[in-house]
């Protein structure tokens, strides 16, 4: 991947944004990508957990806010678990959601008012407020 | 003894058979899971972006209700304990949402009248959130189990399975070894069955995913399901509702898609529990259950 850098554009409002969203110091991952290696949904995504981060330390705001990535997220939290310099992965996924959803960039993931039948009458209410809450509530 | 209890919204609708199986134990080893008088959902999702004082404030409205009645809670589903041990966390450690958080329970009990008394001191962490399994160990004492237990479990191949939220992230839930957890373990060898150890016993199921795309989640419960199956197991257990609809109920969704799938029952812990202390299986109620674990439990004479 080619990026063109310039040492304004590194470091950004909406970086500072993600950072502060999160609680989540950027700089600290060096990308072993163990993130990576250990998410469950990482074969649905168009950036991979460590891509993320690595253009966001590059200021790449837009790129990442335009990922399938961000609404792929679990938030099983396993690439938390496994991160030796305790980066949040799935904070940052939050943060970048809630962007968008506050900003109203982009349609959100879920439609509430077009869920099957089935998950309106058979799953279990959890799954179904955890996905309206995580999708659609920034 | 009584202990306060929130069984959360799927408990009190889509899970009853797991709400019934829990109190039936629960009553059969001498505690009485008494229910919060007021309750509401807590959420189901802790919130991960910093600035949501809002998002806490459903699970902290459920834990000041409880710490009017004692200094425990006990809660079943591991979505419920998720929020509830979280936004308890918040509140003990993060002075300005306490104060906020608790200035948004004084609006609310004002509104609500009848709630009044609810809220004679702020809520500041002081009830302890604890999962029934770590009641079933801290509490009433896994050798209690065991003394109370009518039938063998013997020879019954038993995967737990874990899935997230018990476990992580592990500073704030403080649960258990998010890698190499041990509780399920422990909690089966008490009722006797052949523990089987899998490596998927702590990946996610696909959880919430499964309302966006359920290719997704289906992906990542085949994976779990086929890694117990791998290591013969003859069923699996868990305590979330959420886990158990990926597991067992899209088991139908895989068979279609998967050349000789074979399926694997998965229940709830509570439910085996009961079988081991010989409470009537009309009081487990396994007829929601998509794979029924009645072939496999008739097949070792346990129903």
């Amino acid at each position: 991947m080619r990026l063109r850098l310039s040492t304004d554009s590194i470091r950004n409002a909406s970086i500072e944004r993600v950072e502060d969203l999160s609680g989540q110091a950027l700089s600290s991952c060096y990308q072993c990508g163990r993130c990576s290696a250990g998410c469950p949904v990482v074969d649905e995504m168009d950036l991979i957990p460590n891509e993320v981060i690595r253009l966001l330390q590059f200021g790449q705001i837009k790129k990442v806010l335009r990922s399938k990535t961000i609404w792929i997220c679990a938030s099983c939290m396993q690439c938390s678990a496994r991160c030796p310099k305790g980066v949040e992965f799935s904070s940052i996924c939050d943060a970048l959601r809630a962007m968008v959803l506050r900003m109203r960039l982009a349609t959100p993931a879920v439609d509430a008012g077009n869920l099957s039948r089935v998950m309106v009458s058979k799953a279990p209410q959890m799954g179904v407020v955890s996905a309206l809450r995580k999708l659609l509530n920034g | 003894m009584k202990i306060p209890y929130y069984p959360g919204c799927t408990l009190h609708e889509r899970a009853l058979d797991f709400d019934m199986a829990s109190r039936e134990c629960a009553n059969a080893l001498g505690v009485e899971l008494e229910e919060l008088p007021v309750w509401t959902c807590c959420g189901a999702v802790f919130p991960l972006t910093t600035d949501s004082v809002m998002d806490i404030l459903a699970g902290v409205r459920n834990l000041a209700y409880a710490s009017r009645m004692g200094d425990k809670v006990v809660t079943l589903c591991s979505f419920c304990y998720n929020v509830l041990k979280r936004s308890n966390k918040v509140i003990r450690e993060d002075e300005e949402k306490r104060e906020k958080a608790n200035l948004f329970l004084k609006a609310d009990t004002d509104e609500r009248a009848e709630m009044e008394s609810y809220l004679e001191q702020d809520y500041v962490g002081q009830v302890e959130v604890l999962h029934y399994i770590e009641m079933l160990r801290d509490v009433v004492g896994f050798d209690k189990v065991a003394k109370s237990l009518k039938t063998s479990l013997k020879g019954l191949r038993v995967a737990p399975y874990y899935g997230c939220m018990l476990l992580r992230p592990k500073k704030e839930m403080e649960f258990d070894d998010p890698e190499r957890p041990t509780i399920f373990e422990d909690f089966l060898e008490t009722l006797g069955c052949d523990v089987v150890d899998f490596p998927m016993k702590a990946e996610c199921c696909g959880g919430f995913q499964i309302v966006r795309d359920e290719e997704t989640a289906i992906a990542c419960s085949q994976t779990v399901l086929s890694s117990a199956i791998k290591r013969d197991a003859d069923l699996i257990i868990t305590t979330c509702p959420l886990c158990l609809y990926n597991l067992d109920r899209k088991q139908k969704e895989m068979a279609k898609r998967v050349k000789g799938f074979t399926k694997i029952p998965v229940i709830y812990f509570t439910q085996l529990l009961g079988i081991a202390l010989g409470i009537d299986e009309e009081h487990l109620d396994f007829s929601d259950n998509y794979v029924d674990p009645r072939p496999v439990l008739a097949g070792k004479k346990l129903v």
